[in-house]
């Protein structure tokens, strides 16, 4: 590995965190605010949102546009390249465990709430006096509950829309790994057409899922108010889509750093760590699915 | 050594020109985020400090004496919120800052710029948490643990939503940083197994943050949507329920209770063979029972939850495996005890908190084995008695740890020694009071007296005047402790030497005091007689 431990590097002072605690601010403070409104007045909270939200990017921009120009310059070494590898690792580490708190909550939801609620198991009273004529079932049988929030629904069939959507971001593991192969290899038209083939294939999924969101809204009348079965199901396909909408964006930047000549065959993290990502995001949708759309 | 170092190093070398706001704001030095980490939980133990003492004034008598109840509950909620993610989570943050570096033989965090970031989310957070006080409708006032319905009835909820997605993203940051720091920033032969304790105990700690903030994240999402976009996960009606949220916060909330404590069993380890002269008794055995400690923190959530109606099975597996945490607790107790056993010892004050972290420690440790126990538990559930017992935990375990190693450390990072008179001082009235405070809320509970009610049955009035004279006088007490800090840090004329005490082995006290701006800019060359557990045999 070559490690080099008499030479240390320690970035000099930046702006960048300070920037970025400040925009984060003005985005949650302006967010709060703006839930908060009454109906009809937005107050400063909108604009707050919107100036902290605009600030994020800002921040984003300049960080990424100093650290960039710091490996270019050729700035880090072995050892730093090692702290962001790891710090890629653990950071969608988190991640995983952030939709696991959705995922245990899907789980809790379809093992014992309904479940109980329809009367299973032991002492469970609520079945006896609030909702005795409610049966448990999951679906547009009772997955809004016995109250039916949100009124009759019906659920998203999992063979048409989501099994595309599976296929192409398979597809899209596919075609990243080919791209990173070739950047390995040297062959930068290959990595910019594969890169760039992914980049469409995430970008395809998002528009399959936004027509599937609107047809959930407008013809099967399953929205974020259906319950618990809504809700789990636009949580986590929502933030599933968030998480693909975030690597579409990772890629596309990977895509201009490329044609940029930023990355050659042995350094090229930034590649690597939105390529795991990808792969996260994927391995994310595998499993909703299975647990969401099909079971 | 400055040919050794790349520019950058360079510049930073001259810190003494930086200005204010690029020494502390834009910094990306170890050491002085670590500061800004301590005083900034110093601030918030101090806000948190004056929340208790309104709640104790409050239960001083029976009957409504100063405050409305909302604001009492008010008091109740926040006083955790602040003392938990303002007050002892930051200050390990800015010990392991501080300290982890040093102690593994490297020039800084492995990711200075993220540290930064992780610290200057803070003040932010706080302002938008504390900032809900003063809200029309009032701030958040259903307890810390945000149970629906009752927290989502506020409109406090949003605001206090974003601001713990904001200290998750600052803990996880920090964590990932430590992590790191450990795992790459080694000097060469500083292997895993000769990392001092308190090293052992952040990367288990960093590796529970890391799990289950992004689950707390999660928890409290799911109660913003419930609010204010129509969801139903914690609404029956829909489908969810109530106890699904208990289940998703306390998966978080039990593994915090460890993050919490575990740097402190890290610090004890560090002080405890310093003051008796010996090596810690059973290295290996400390930092396999640190690490079986937070595996089963994974598993004991609902311990909790005992009082919600859970399943029979369910009960019983999370009381057999709460109980089983008592055995590499246990492990520790006996090792620190062991450790002193026929050592040489002195009571300068760090050794002082120490003894008494190991004492008053276990007393919690064995209230929380009765509070284990499922029938018992049903007693005990939201009584006095729990409140006693996290306090033992937390006051005279945590934060105990926590001045413990302000007084052990701080002559290493201001190059000056504090008053040994004073800091005796502060211990004995602090070990005295806190024992007042709390020790006849043990009674209280198992009495029957409800936790987190302003107002109480006469049969509790003169325990609860004894703990609320306890309390002032505890309060009162961490003013001496803040003046031993300033007098160090300012006043202070004695210089503390490279080793400040006898028996300090371990890398940071090869190091001047106070230390180089970037601790070592060469790594080191590690002699293992220098270490604290360099000659751990196999």
């Amino acid at each position: 590995m070559g490690q080099q431990h008499d030479i240390y590097y320690v970035p000099s002072k930046s702006q960048w965190p300070i920037v970025a605690a400040v925009v984060m601010f003005l985005t949650v403070f302006g967010a709060a605010h703006w839930l908060n409104a009454e109906p009809g007045e937005s107050g400063f909270g909108k604009t707050m949102l919107l100036i902290g939200f605009v600030g994020i990017l800002c921040m984003f921009f300049g960080w990424f546009r100093s650290v960039i120009h710091e490996s270019m310059a050729g700035s880090y070494n072995s050892q730093v390249d090692r702290s962001f590898r790891m710090g890629m690792m653990w950071f969608i580490f988190s991640e995983v465990m952030f939709f696991g708190a959705f995922f245990g909550a899907l789980f809790y939801i379809r093992m014992f709430s309904v479940p109980w609620l329809g009367g299973y198991g032991h002492g469970v009273l609520t079945h006896q006096f609030l909702w005795s004529d409610y049966t448990a079932s999951w679906g547009a049988g009772g997955g809004n509950g016995p109250a039916h929030v949100g009124g009759a629904f019906q659920t998203v069939v999992p063979w048409g829309l989501p099994l595309l959507n599976t296929l192409i971001l398979l597809s899209s593991s596919v075609t990243v790994t080919i791209a990173h192969h070739a950047l390995r290899a040297g062959h930068r038209g290959k990595v910019l057409a594969f890169l760039g083939f992914t980049v469409l294939l995430g970008a395809s999924f998002l528009a399959c899922q936004a027509h599937e969101y609107i047809e959930a809204y407008k013809e099967l009348n399953l929205t974020l108010g259906s319950g618990v079965y809504g809700c789990t199901f636009f949580m986590l396909t929502g933030f599933h889509g968030l998480h693909v909408t975030l690597g579409t964006i990772m890629l596309s930047i990977i895509w201009l750093r490329v044609l940029a000549g930023h990355f050659n065959k042995e350094h090229h993290f930034g590649f690597e760590a939105v390529a795991w990502y990808w792969h996260f995001v994927d391995v994310v949708w595998l499993g909703l699915f299975m647990l969401v759309y099909i079971l | 050594m400055a040919h050794a170092a790349t520019h950058d190093e360079h510049h930073d070398e001259h810190h003494e020109h930086l200005n204010f706001f690029q020494r502390w704001v834009m910094s990306t030095n170890h050491k002085d985020i670590g500061t800004l980490y301590l005083v900034f939980s110093l601030l918030m133990f101090f806000i948190g400090g004056s929340f208790a003492m309104v709640i104790r004034a409050e239960l001083f008598k029976p009957g409504l004496q100063l405050v409305q109840p909302y604001f009492f509950n008010e008091m109740t909620t926040m006083h955790a919120l602040v003392m938990i993610f303002g007050a002892v989570m930051p200050a390990f943050v800015g010990l392991g800052n501080w300290m982890i570096p040093m102690m593994v033989g490297a020039p800084d965090m492995a990711l200075p710029r993220m540290n930064n970031l992780s610290f200057w989310i803070l003040p932010f957070a706080f302002a938008l948490m504390l900032s809900t006080l003063f809200l029309p409708g009032g701030g958040p006032a259903g307890g810390w643990t945000m149970y629906p319905p009752l927290s989502i009835q506020s409109a406090s909820t949003a605001y206090v939503v974003f601001a713990i997605h904001l200290m998750g993203i600052s803990s996880i940051m920090g964590a990932i940083n430590i992590i790191a720091t450990i795992l790459n920033m080694r000097a060469p032969g500083m292997d895993l197994l000769k990392m001092p304790v308190f090293v052992w105990s952040w990367l288990i700690t960093a590796f529970l943050l890391i799990a289950v903030m992004p689950v707390l994240a999660g928890a409290v999402t799911m109660l913003l949507t419930d609010k204010y976009f129509n969801t139903h996960f914690f609404d029956a009606a829909g489908g969810g329920d109530p106890v699904l949220f208990q289940h998703v916060f306390w998966f978080f909330g039990h593994p915090e209770v460890y993050i919490m404590i575990l740097p402190a069993f890290g610090i004890i380890s560090e002080i405890i063979p310093t003051f008796a002269r010996k090596p810690i008794f059973g290295y290996k055995a400390m930092v396999f029972a640190i690490a079986s400690i937070a595996f089963l923190s994974f598993i004991v959530w609902a311990h909790h939850m005992f009082a919600v109606g859970l399943p029979l099975g369910a009960e019983i597996f999370f009381m057999y495996a709460t109980m089983l945490i008592a055995v590499p607790t246990g492990v520790k107790v006996f090792n620190w005890v062991a450790t002193m056993w026929g050592g040489s010892m002195t009571f300068e004050t760090p050794m002082l908190f120490a003894i008494a972290f190991v004492i008053l420690f276990t007393i919690g440790g064995f209230s929380g084995l009765m509070l284990a126990l499922v029938p018992a538990d049903f007693q005990y559930h939201d009584t006095y008695f729990v409140v006693a017992h996290f306090h033992y935990v937390l006051v005279t375990g945590a934060i105990f740890a926590i001045m413990a190693a302000t007084y052990y450390w701080i002559p290493k990072w201001t190059g000056h020694m504090y008053s040994e008179f004073w800091g005796k001082v502060h211990f004995w009235n602090s070990v005295v009071w806190v024992n007042v405070l709390f020790f006849p809320q043990h009674f209280l509970g198992l009495a029957g007296m409800p936790r987190r009610i302003p107002d109480y049955n006469v049969a509790f009035a003169n325990f609860n005047m004894i703990s609320s004279i306890g309390g002032f006088l505890f309060g009162a007490s961490q003013l001496i402790f803040l003046g031993v800090l300033i007098h160090c840090v300012w006043f202070s004329k004695k210089k503390a030497t490279d080793r400040v005490w006898e028996g300090a082995r371990g890398l940071e006290w090869t190091l001047s005091s106070p230390p180089p701006h970037h601790s070592f800019t060469i790594a080191p060359v590690i002699h293992d007689e220098e270490l604290a557990h360099g000659h751990v045999e196999d």
